[in-house]
């Protein structure tokens, strides 16, 4: 184990060195691929050992750590998301080899292969880290490698604006980290977790609540929940792709992560209104995630806001899990976090895939714009394959994964009947409704999505004359494809290995005795029995059967290859095609009272004749209803503050030291007190 | 061994009888408007006739749309193995339930909806656009429905619904029971595309809905994607009658049993089916954008059904 640490934790160093020396070029990028996959490939290795013993490891080694005070400890819950990182960054390394190709020479690779490498590198720590300084050193870390790899296109305006709402918010996140561990360490952030989690329980209710509260913030805006999302739809559409993978896939579970490490396993069983708050989160920010991913025509922006619909998803399963767990139903309460760290596990696969498929998307048409799409399913053939099963894989369709890790999400809520309180009881039901709406949108968007951006004629020059990515980009697409189509149609493996792992997290079963594993999937007391597999064996044997049927019975096979129907007239170009937004019209007119689109329209009629109409100018824009009631006056506000601060900075050194000598005799005096 | 063969009777039993269904349908609606009608088993013959006509595919479209009939073809089919026709429970019950049943149809409908849009013309994307909205803001009322059922039978597996309703025949009358069925049938008539969400019998009009995303097939592909949307309709006939009134249902393979299971299934389709015919001589279509009222409606009857259901218990 600690060799294949030390693997891991050489590879991204070597990774990041090895950008830093060899620059630019082939055999940088080689160094930067090579690293960042050896360190992967290792903490992938390390998370599955960890899985199968299901033992836990300190490591302590002084010479390892010469910083005193750092802590790394792996137990089940940090091996599963080494697992998350380590199979995501597998992908990233090898697709980032062929991707950052084309910014040679246009944007510094030193530093975004020493930022990648740095990115993997402080994540690993981030999940392994097993006390608050260490954790918060890593968290630091990551904020601020990501910070960087955001800013890789820095001469864009839209790219600094993005950095900056980014580092804004996960600093603001940071700050409620640092008091919450401050809060629950009394004052020492060297104290171990294990000691945290002793002294948990000793802590009174309100200064509980108030740690739960601070993590939901701290962490929340790490994970993107509504309302903390904001930076999210900006930033991941300009980073570079396989980051924007590594960001929406990796770095934004490590709020997850936080999240069920602190209130789940360090502060143990709480009561059951932080459940419902969690809950309540999770599903707002999944269906505003999915409503405001469907108005996108930037295929970044739109895959972006997936990412906050899914941490929604996630965020429900683990919701759920809590309320359960307050009301001592531990079986359900299992099962609810196991969806939801299934689900953490397939979004990472799905969406990284969704995003390197937008990224050669990107490198063979310059555009992320969905308008200007069209037709390149025969271009990229590989990369329209992937991205269907991506597509399919998100929009839970059987048998891919998304289907089966919400699937136990479903089960879990549709056990709430069993709760003894009706009020909470009946948040249940809505929990459904709400996540099944998501669902159908998410699957209404990703028609849109793959339909308008790969189906049907070319919309533009670039598309048609687009060209597939190269092999590095598309072996890694059909990689996290496959991991897609395993961790779907193996359930009964993955769900077993994640019910052992948090196997005594917060006082929680082990739930290897409750759930019958054979080929299908069978939830507590036979609540609901499934098998992705043999569903998956079904529909393939009869898309066999049919064509042979058919071939038996001897039905006309001849096909003849003509133009589309078109009422008449000759001649069809993609200008007839429905666009983006034309498919998500109804929708948008459906939910207009959350949208409130505005509309502006232009007519110039001919000067003779007002039947003739020169031309029509159209404008419809919204703007997120947090943006304007939420930001816009906190920042008026900010701005205002600023405005008074400034007056403090008179530039005068005698103003300073009185400023000083004021703020010490203060200091001295609530030190004294 | 019989059960497997029962699986393999109710696949083809549900093919056979779909057309007719729909036929049917078709027949009564003539009679009630004072037309006479093209006959029941005409779809039949609209079915052998398309399988023998050579197949004419737009040059715009790709893979996909020769692939997508047959995934609808097949996932339609997959689900009358897993959805209790005649018998409960059968030996597919442990491989899917009630929400696999319905993320497999709506498979289906993703790959319908993608295939409308490949051929890149207008009325395909307009189709395609609609279907996943309607598909969309029903998910919700169906997942209720299921709710509610799940809560009564304490599983989501399709076969213990069946038994439990059986084992207590007073459950039919507990107006979550009532208020499910209300809710249900509303998304059947929306997901099967009937009136008043979409009109069947228009072809080239710009309210259309399945019909404008399937304008470019023809030949085999449009016989696959027919049939496939009349066995749709027979699925979801076959659950608002048999979970939600389960007699005639046989819980063993006895021939008898299955012969009355058999009649029962057919007598309680006509009976869907009238109903149906009746509403759509009597309804007029809505405006597309009038459709999620209605469905709203449906949601607010599951989410009553499944507060009663928690009151009541």
């Amino acid at each position: 184990m600690t060799t294949l640490f030390t693997v891991m934790i050489a590879g991204y160093v070597a990774g990041a060195l090895g950008a830093l020396l060899m620059g630019e070029g082939v055999i940088g990028r080689g160094a930067v691929a090579l690293g960042a996959f050896m360190g992967s490939a290792a903490g992938l290795v390390l998370g599955v050992s960890a899985v199968i013993s299901g033992q836990s490891f300190t490591f302590a080694s002084a010479r390892m750590l010469p910083l005193t005070g750092l802590m790394l400890h792996v137990d089940g819950l940090s091996a599963f998301f080494l697992i998350v990182i380590g199979l995501l960054g597998v992908a990233v390394a090898v697709y980032g080899f062929g991707y950052s190709a084309a910014y040679e020479g246009r944007y510094s690779l030193r530093m975004l292969g020493a930022m990648l490498n740095l990115l993997l590198l402080s994540l690993s720590v981030q999940v392994v880290a097993a006390n608050a300084l260490t954790f918060l050193i890593a968290w630091e870390a990551v904020s601020l490698s990501a910070y960087w790899l955001v800013l890789t296109k820095h001469d864009q305006p839209e790219t600094v604006r993005a950095g900056v709402w980014y580092i804004a918010m996960t600093h603001a996140g940071f700050a409620a980290l640092v008091a919450m561990f401050l809060l629950m360490s009394s004052g020492d952030l060297t104290t171990s977790f294990a000691t945290m989690r002793a002294n948990a329980a000793t802590l009174s209710p309100g200064l509980r609540n108030a740690i739960f509260l601070l993590a939901l913030f701290g962490f929340g805006a790490k994970a993107g929940i509504v309302p903390l999302h904001i930076w999210l739809p900006m930033a991941h559409p300009v980073a570079p792709s396989h980051v924007s993978a590594l960001m929406s896939g990796v770095v934004i579970k490590m709020g997850i992560y936080g999240l069920v490490r602190v209130s789940l396993d360090l502060l143990g069983a709480g009561p059951a209104w932080w459940g419902g708050v969690v809950l309540g989160v999770g599903a707002v920010s999944a269906l505003l995630g999915v409503l405001y991913a469907l108005m996108q025509h930037d295929l970044k922006r739109l895959l972006a806001y997936h990412s906050v619909e899914n941490i929604g998803i996630i965020l429900i399963g683990v919701g759920a899990s809590m309320i359960f767990r307050s009301y001592g139903l531990v079986t359900l309460a299992a099962l609810g976090l196991i969806g939801g760290l299934y689900h953490t596990i397939n979004h990472a696969t799905f969406k990284g895939l969704l995003f390197l498929g937008a990224g050669s998307v990107l490198h063979a048409t310059h555009t992320r714009n969905m308008e200007e799409m069209g037709g390149l399913i025969k271009r990229m053939p590989v990369t329209a394959c992937c991205f269907l099963i991506g597509s399919m894989a998100i929009s839970a369709l059987p048998p891919l994964n998304g289907f089966a890790s919400e699937w136990m999400v479903f089960q879990s809520l549709l056990g709430g009947f069993k709760i003894p309180t009706a009020e909470v009881a009946v948040m249940m039901p809505l929990a459904v409704a709400m996540l099944a709406l998501t669902s159908g949108l998410a699957a209404a968007c990703f028609v849109k999505a793959f339909g308008i951006t790969f189906l049907a004629i070319p919309r533009s020059r670039e598309a048609e004359h687009a060209l597939e990515a190269p092999l590095s980009m598309r072996a890694a697409m059909v990689m996290l494809a496959a991991a897609c189509v395993i961790l779907g149609l193996a359930p009964f493996v993955v769900v077993p290995a994640i019910g052992r792992l948090i196997a005594g997290l917060g006082g929680l079963p082990n739930t290897q005795v409750e759930f019958t594993l054979g080929l299908s999937l069978s939830t507590p007391n036979g609540f609901g029995r499934m098998s992705p597999a043999l569903i998956a064996g079904g529909v393939a044997m009869l898309l066999a059967l049919v064509p042979l049927a058919m071939l038996l019975a001897r039905v006309n096979w001849k096909r003849r290859i003509s133009d589309s129907w078109g009422c008449g007239r000759i001649g069809q170009t993609p200008r007839m095609e429905y666009t983006a937004t034309a498919f998500a019209e109804p929708l948008r007119r459906v939910f207009a009272e959350l949208y409130r689109p505005t509309k502006e329209l232009t007519i110039d009629f001919h000067p003779e004749s007002k039947y003739f109409v020169q031309s029509i100018g159209y404008r419809s824009e919204i703007t997120p209803w947090f943006d304007t009631y939420l930001y816009d006056p906190f920042l008026w506000f900010m701005r205002l503050l600023a405005g008074v601060t400034r007056r403090l900075q008179s530039g005068s050194l005698h103003a300073y030291l009185v400023y000083v000598t004021i703020a010490l005799v203060i200091l001295l005096l609530a030190a004294r007190w | 061994m019989t059960g497997y063969l029962l699986e393999i009777g109710q696949a083809l039993l549900a093919l056979l009888l779909a057309p007719g269904l729909t036929g049917f349908i078709g027949w009564v609606k003539a009679r009630l408007q004072g037309r006479r009608g093209a006959p029941p088993w005409q779809p039949y013959y609209d079915l052998r006739k398309l399988f023998g006509k050579e197949a004419v595919i737009s040059n715009t479209a790709s893979w996909l749309f020769r692939f997508a009939p047959y995934v609808i073809f097949a996932t339609t089919l997959a689900v009358t193995m897993l959805v209790p026709l005649i018998a409960a429970p059968l030996p597919f019950d442990a491989i899917g339930d009630l929400l696999a049943v319905v993320y497999l149809l709506l498979l289906g409908t993703f790959f319908l909806a993608l295939a409308g849009l490949d051929p890149g013309t207008p009325f395909g994307g307009m189709g395609a656009s609609r279907e996943m909205t309607i598909a969309a803001i029903a998910e919700p009322t169906i997942a209720l429905a299921i709710f509610g059922l799940a809560i009564g039978a304490g599983s989501t597996n399709l076969g213990r619904i069946v038994a439990q309703t059986l084992a207590n025949p007073g459950a039919v009358i507990n107006p979550g029971h009532l208020l499910g069925f209300a809710a249900l049938f509303i998304v059947t008539l929306a997901e099967t595309g009937r009136m008043p969400v979409d009109n069947p019998s228009t072809h080239l009009e710009l309210t259309m809905i399945h019909e404008a995303m399937i304008l470019e097939y023809s030949g085999r592909y449009l016989a696959l994607i027919e049939w496939a949307a009349s066995v749709k309709l027979l699925i979801f006939f076959s659950l608002l009658s048999n979970l939600f009134l389960p007699w005639g249902v046989a819980t063993t393979f006895a021939p008898g049993a299955l012969a009355v299971a058999l009649i029962a299934l057919i007598a309680k389709l006509a009976l869907l089916g009238l109903l149906v015919a009746m509403l759509e001589t009597r309804l007029a279509k809505l405006r597309l954008f009038r459709v999620p009222e209605l469905l709203g409606v449906s949601f607010v009857l599951a989410l009553l059904s499944v507060t009663s259901s928690f009151l009541l218990r």
